[in-house]
């Protein structure tokens, strides 16, 4: 491929795509992300590649191995063009009939469609279906679309236009105008404007500027950035070219996780190929722009995630982070002017160019402009990701897209914000999501982590779950954090093991404000909110854990037992026979009995036990019946005694 | 590792220093620990004090200054996998295993190790035995799974 050398060839090039393709015909895309891949999306490919071959329809029929379409509760997902009929949970079996179906006119495989929850009706086409229908997928969008390894298909879905717009139409000066215009606030972390950012850095001495994408994403609930990074790595790489060309930049980062190597694999190729094509290098589209990028693998500390000490971790160092008083902005890597935003901050760039600031702030709220992605997981009926606009509420997202809790359980709260954030409760469920509505709710959009816990989640734990997240991946550097969190953490698991103490609660909001007010970065002055956001809105799972050794929640281990109501038990062995413990007495005639001594608590009779019988209870914060009687152990059965 | 492979990773990163994490990453994915050995030459060729080395190598948690077993256990312990029980999951792998994450046993069949989000949420809890994922795993299927491993 020769190098593209100005704006004119390569809409010349884009043309010559286009009219290569014709969009009448059939093709098959696949979802092949992380997730889908996990179901069996590898072998759903193979057998749709065979298949095609042995039906001959090589010719008439394509296949797309595409990113992450977002609805990975129904994985893998199969999207038929040019009809957009989709498939869900396929598996290779189903292959023959898709293919098929997929070149025949309207074809359709009618059993593998979309039915509707509600009103049992089959749905055709993805945009129809509730989880996608209240979406507003700007970002994420094109993910379904195309191969990410593939540059022509972005170059197809006009791809790098607004980087050929921004270097032959903008100045640097105007398009940090469009973009500071946008209110585009960080998707990482803080929700800090990223024009204000990026001007800092251009106004900064020095000749050596740095523009740096944070693809940590350790929030340990959370894979947004990952999607993106495996399904569209072109829209983050035209971002952070254009934010490089703004900023007066000429090398650029990406951090991003070695645990990702799909991310990292897409990413690789994705720079090879446009540095072949000519959007990285020298003299940039004919415009004397200058730009480079170095992709940096992180080794696994969440704390890398911060700025300073992310870059850190670039210049080869333990990751640790430093005093901000002068911003990384004007000082960061190797002392340079460093520009850090998050990998959904940079792909929104390429869209505020192309369409312009005004179009971007008509979306959203009025401090909280353009689509936020969210994770949507734990006790959620369709878990997935979901890009939604600014301004919607908790509830439509939870329930409108969300499906709601499965098992007719109810809904207790929601977390965002990742280990920084909190904990939002019911009554607050109307809260329209926006950078400053969520914290102060006593959360914080974070990086768009959305946990979505029952009535069987203990929020107490919850925080200690946090707690012992953040004290594992506390540096060390500053004392408030690193000794701080580990008195919390202690006093948080003697609550949860039914050892807590009046005064605890007192205890742990003393030491919250302290590593809220002393610590060096917002690891540890952030680290409270868990624990502060679930006490403030669950103070009632706090004092019974503490007053009467009860877990609400029937969650913690150490204050629940299980026991087999001899009432409903119907001696059918098979706790008996999945206790991993060897804990549970009894034969085929005999009602069984839960050795307490033996059980390790690991809820497998709870969970095998059939729903029909329901005979295996969790109790807490009382005490456990004894066993009944030998002789009332015996059960006749009547069906069997004839 | 011999000395000669720990040369080549090192000159694929024109033996920089500010290239030492990624040095040390392309050792541990290919060797799945660091050695002593490979430190020291890693210290010799780009003139970086082996404490530092060591700092960086406990720092981060993709390092390893033990060998790992045979086979490796992730159990996925990110929040969405933890509200849908993972603790529960671990507690029984570790009775399995007689091993604690971060551990290998002795003969060195099993090493196991909490992750934080696989990014296949949907599939929570999830454990990952030598990369394939076992999706919607209950603490008594997982015995199931690990009877299979020599
Ligand atoms: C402990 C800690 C971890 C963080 N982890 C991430 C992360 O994984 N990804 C991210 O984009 N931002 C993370 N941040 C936020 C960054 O410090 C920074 O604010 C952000 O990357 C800036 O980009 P943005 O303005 O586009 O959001 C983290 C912050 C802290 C304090």
């Amino acid at each position: 491929m020769p190098r593209i050398n100005s704006p004119s060839e390569l809409e010349k090039l884009r043309q010559g795509i286009l009219s290569d393709r014709d969009p009448e015909k059939p093709c098959i895309t696949l979802c092949s992300g992380s997730a889908c891949h996990a179901t069996g999306s590898g072998d759903v490919a193979a057998s749709i590649e065979t298949e095609i071959e042995k039906q001959g329809l090589s010719a008439e029929l394509d296949l797309r191995k595409t990113g992450c379409h977002g609805f990975c509760e129904r994985g893998p997902i199969i999207v038929n063009h040019p009809e957009e009929s989709c498939y869900f949970q396929i598996k290779p079996e189903d292959i023959p009939e898709i293919v098929s179906q997929a070149v025949k006119e309207k074809g359709i495989v009618e059993r593998l469609l979309y039915t509707d929850l509600n009103t049992d009706e089959k749905i055709i086409n993805e945009s129809e279906i509730p989880f996608y229908k209240n979406q507003k997928r700007l970002v994420l969008g094109s993910n379904g679309s195309i191969d990410p390894k593939s540059i022509d298909d972005y170059l197809a879905i006009g791809g790098y236009s607004a980087l050929e717009k921004a270097l032959s139409q903008m100045t640097p000066e105007q398009v940090l105008e469009e973009v500071k215009k946008s209110n585009l606030r960080g998707r990482g972390g803080g929700g800090f404007p990223a024009g204000r950012k990026w001007e800092e850095s251009r106004n900064a001495p020095g000749d050596i500027k740095y523009v740096i994408v944070n693809a940590d994403e350790g929030d340990p609930g959370a894979y947004m950035d990952r999607s993106l990074l495996e399904g569209n790595p072109h829209s983050v790489l035209e971002g952070l070219m254009i934010g490089a060309y703004a900023i007066g930049s000429h090398e650029g980062y990406i951090y991003v996780r070695q645990e990702y190597p799909l991310a990292v694999e897409n990413l690789t190729i994705a720079l090879k190929l446009a540095e072949e094509y000519g959007f990285l290098g020298k003299n940039i589209l004919g415009s004397n722009f200058n730009f480079n990028i170095i992709v940096h693998k992180g080794a696994g500390a969440f704390v890398c995630g911060e700025s300073s000490a992310l870059m850190t971790a670039l210049e080869g160092r333990a990751g640790e982070p430093r005093p901000k008083y002068i911003h990384t902005a004007v000082k960061g890597v190797w002392d340079n002017p460093s520009v850090l935003n998050n990998v959904e901050t940079w792909a929104n760039v390429p869209l505020i160019i192309n369409k312009g600031a005004d179009w971007f702030t008509k979306i959203g709220t009025e401090k909280s402009k353009g689509t936020k992605i969210f994770s949507l997981v734990g006790k959620i009926t369709n878990t997935g990701l979901v890009e939604v606009p600014m301004g919607i509420t908790l509830r439509d997202i939870i329930f409108e897209i969300g499906g709601g809790i499965p098992g007719d359980k109810k809904f207790k709260a929601v977390q965002t914000g990742g280990p920084s954030g909190g904990c939002i409760p019911e009554n607050l469920l109307d809260l329209e999501v926006g950078f400053d509505e969520l914290s102060k709710a006593g959360s914080m959009m974070g990086s768009g982590g959305m946990i979505v816990m029952d009535e069987d989640t203990c929020m107490v734990d919850v925080a200690r779950y946090f707690i012992d997240f953040l004290t594992d991946e506390s540096c060390g550097k500053c004392v408030p954090c690193r000794e701080g969190l580990r008195q919390m953490l202690k006093v948080l698991t003697n609550i949860t093991e039914g050892k807590g103490n009046e005064g605890d609660i007192k205890l742990l909001e003393e030491l919250s404000e302290v590593a809220k007010e002393a610590s060096l970065c917002a690891l540890g002055t952030s680290a409270p909110n868990p624990f502060l956001s679930t006490v403030r809105y669950f103070r009632n799972e706090y004092e019974a854990h503490i007053k009467e050794k009860r877990c609400p929640a029937l969650s913690c281990k150490e204050l629940i037992t299980y026991h087999v109501d001899p009432d409903k038990c119907q001696a059918c062995m098979i706790c008996a026979r999945k206790c991993p413990a060897d804990a549970v007495d009894g034969d085929k005639k005999k009602i069984h009995i839960i050795d307490q001594e033996k059980c390790t608590k690991c809820g497998t009779c709870f969970e095998v036990c059939p729903s029909r019988f329901g005979a295996v209870n969790k109790i807490s914060g009382e005490s456990v019946p004894p066993p009944i009687a030998e002789e009332k152990r015996i059960i006749t059965r009547k069906s069997k005694e004839k | 590792m011999d000395n000669d492979r720990v040369d080549q990773i090192i000159d694929k990163y024109q033996g920089e220093a500010s290239s030492l994490i990624q040095i040390l990453l392309g050792i541990q994915t290919e060797n799945h620990w660091l050695p002593k050995e490979a430190l020291e030459r890693v210290s010799e060729k780009l003139q970086v004090p082996l404490a530092r080395i060591q700092h960086i190598a406990t720092f981060y948690k993709a390092f390893s200054l033990v060998p790992k077993g045979r086979h490796e256990i992730h159990i996925c312990v990110g929040t969405a996998c933890h509200v849908r029980g993972a603790t529960r999951v671990l507690d029984t792998v570790r009775d399995l295993t007689g091993i604690k994450p971060g551990e290998t046993d002795l003969d060195l069949k099993f090493s196991l190790e909490t992750v934080n989000c696989l990014g296949c949420c949907a599939l929570g809890p999830v454990m990952e035995v030598d990369g394939k994922t076992h999706g919607k795993i209950a603490p008594g299927k997982t015995a199931d799974v690990l009877k299979n491993f020599e």
